[in-house]
């Protein structure tokens, strides 16, 4: 973990991903620390959408990263979205698009940083064939 | 066609819903029941982008969801009605005109108030006595939250299961 990073982002998702997502980030870039990891395993909508509000709150971070369009995390974060200003959701989550994200400048806007990683995260979808 | 699943799920419509049982049920159409939703055309849409275009969400309230169920079993798609709480299940069942067969409990997450049976599933009292009072109408309870999981009876639901 780099200390000078600050937390910039929140991962949230199913199952294990978050961490898993997290994790690699770390692994890769040693900057795990600009992402915070939520995992909506065991929780109602309501958990879901207050512990979402609670890490928001806590971290100051304006960026939501979530992994399924149509999942009870990017249901929950939409809820927030609708009374946070400045607010952005991120969903289809990947490494490649974290990874961008995290070696973005720390004041880049929200919705530049978020532009961008969507752009990346796009671009990194590649199909192989022999 | 008759509706492919009654499932009480208090996310309502998400991953496990749209993807976990739509894509092998081959969903056509979801009837989301749940009084906020119907009286909200924000939280409406909140749900309708949760679904792939392919998919409709229909919007009833607990009290309609009965007269609206023979339309709904008319149609020519597979279907899926959803409620957020047993009791919204419990209320469809005694008074829909036609029976309902099977009821999937999916998930019913944690509160203060509540006692853990399975992984995804807590109740309380009031709750497993209506679950209770579903299977005295005749229908067949279980849970299950995906469908290549195990289904529990609500025998062992109520005992608790494996957790």
């Amino acid at each position: 973990m780099d200390p000078a990073v600050v937390p910039r982002a929140i991962v949230a998702g199913h199952g294990g991903l978050p961490e898993g997502l997290v994790s690699a980030v770390e692994q890769i870039t040693g900057r795990g620390n600009a992402l915070i990891p939520f995992s909506n395993t065991g929780l109602g909508r309501e958990e879901i959408e207050s512990g979402l509000r609670d890490l928001l709150t806590l971290h100051g971070v304006k960026i939501v990263f979530t992994d399924l369009p149509g999942g009870s995390a990017t249901i929950a974060a939409r809820r927030v979205l609708h009374d946070t200003p400045g607010l952005m959701i991120v969903t289809g989550v990947s490494l490649a698009a974290l990874i961008d994200f995290v070696f973005c400048a720390a004041d880049m806007p929200a919705r530049e940083s978020a532009a961008r990683a969507v752009e990346k995260g796009r671009a990194a979808i590649v199909s192989l064939a022999p | 066609m008759p509706i492919a699943l009654y499932r009480i799920d208090d996310r309502l419509i998400h991953g496990q819903v749209v993807v976990g049982w739509g894509q092998p049920l081959g969903l056509g159409f979801i009837v989301l029941v749940d009084d906020v939703v119907a009286e909200s055309d924000w939280e409406q849409e909140l749900y309708r982008l949760g679904v792939p275009p392919s998919m409709d969400v229909y919007f009833m309230s607990t009290s309609d969801a009965a007269s609206g169920l023979p339309g709904y079993v008319a149609d020519r798609r597979v279907g899926m009605v959803l409620t957020g709480t047993v009791e919204a299940m419990l209320l469809l069942a005694r008074t829909a005109p036609l029976p309902i067969a099977a009821v999937n409990v999916g998930g019913i997450h944690y509160r203060e108030d509540r006692t853990q049976k399975l992984r995804y599933v807590f109740l309380n009292r009031s709750e497993e006595l209506a679950l209770s009072e579903l299977s005295r109408t005749g229908v067949v309870v279980t849970a299950q939250d995906v469908p290549s999981a195990t289904s529990h009876s609500l025998d062992e639901l109520l005992r608790g299961g494996t957790k």
